[in-house]
């Protein structure tokens, strides 16, 4: 088979509720046209969906950036902060620092990280307060 | 079971214009939280929800469900509402409570979720 690598990043604006969904969604299309397998594209839609998510919620604003190669697909997400201060608290279901904004919409139920987490073949988060957060995201094809 | 044979079950309105009536619901669900959705939700399924605004939408399209039917007289906002329009995807409101909603879809042998 041909080597290739695709590659694609959006950017995502802290707080913007309107438009959260836009990024995964446009992942999801794109992956979707190039045949990529129902079941695998949607654990990427729901990681990437809550990826973007949690930057809206929580970040000061990031990226979302998607590779992929002829076996894998890649999902990073890298925001500018404000970093989480404990990521074992973080990582249970159900907890959750969302404020009264986004769990009026229904988010905050604390499962975002585990859903990433369940979702992903590999995963994997690294994070600085005052820096900022990226989630590794492994998908085998 | 098709969603007009849906809406006409639970005395609703589809309000989106160009979404396909004749579609098969596989499943159905009822949640107000987006991020259990995403992880409980699935292709075909007609989910149940008070919540109105875009992300929604944003939820069902990406977990290419049949459609959303929104409980106790709630109204999709005009945003979503066009949102649903342009994503194809259908959206029913009806007065009935999220209960009464499931109640009917599971006398009728809507399927629960799969888990």
């Amino acid at each position: 088979m041909q080597e290739y690598t695709l590659a694609d990043a959006y950017e995502v604006s802290a707080r913007d509720y309107a438009t959260a969904g836009d990024a995964s969604a446009a992942i999801k299309r794109k992956l979707k046209q190039l045949g990529v397998d129902s079941a695998v594209l949607r654990r990427i839609a729901v990681s990437s969906y809550e990826a973007e998510l949690n930057m809206i919620i929580h970040s000061l604003g990031g990226t979302l950036s998607m590779t992929m190669t002829p076996s894998e697909i890649r999902l990073l997400s890298a925001d500018i902060g404000p970093g989480i201060p404990d990521i074992e608290q973080a990582l249970q279901e159900g907890f959750s620092t969302a404020g009264e904004e986004a769990r009026n919409l229904g988010f905050g139920a604390g499962m975002g990280l585990p859903n990433m987490k369940r979702n992903a073949d590999e995963f994997n988060i690294q994070s600085e307060v005052g820096k900022g957060t990226q989630i590794r995201m492994l998908f085998h094809l | 079971m098709k969603i007009s044979e849906l809406a006409t079950l639970l005395d609703a309105t589809i309000v989106t214009k160009n979404s396909a009536s004749d579609t098969e619901i596989s499943c159905g669900y009822a949640c107000d939280l987006l991020s259990w959705v995403l992880a409980h939700g699935q292709k075909g399924m007609a989910w149940t929800t008070v919540q109105t605004h875009v992300n929604v939408v944003a939820v069902a399209v990406l977990m290419e469900m049949a459609c959303v039917i929104l409980a106790e007289g709630n109204h999709l906002e005009p945003a979503s509402l066009a949102k649903a329009e342009e994503e194809g995807l259908a959206v029913l409101e009806t007065e009935m409570t999220a209960y009464d909603i499931c109640g009917r879809m599971a006398a009728a042998g809507v399927a629960p979720s799969a888990r």
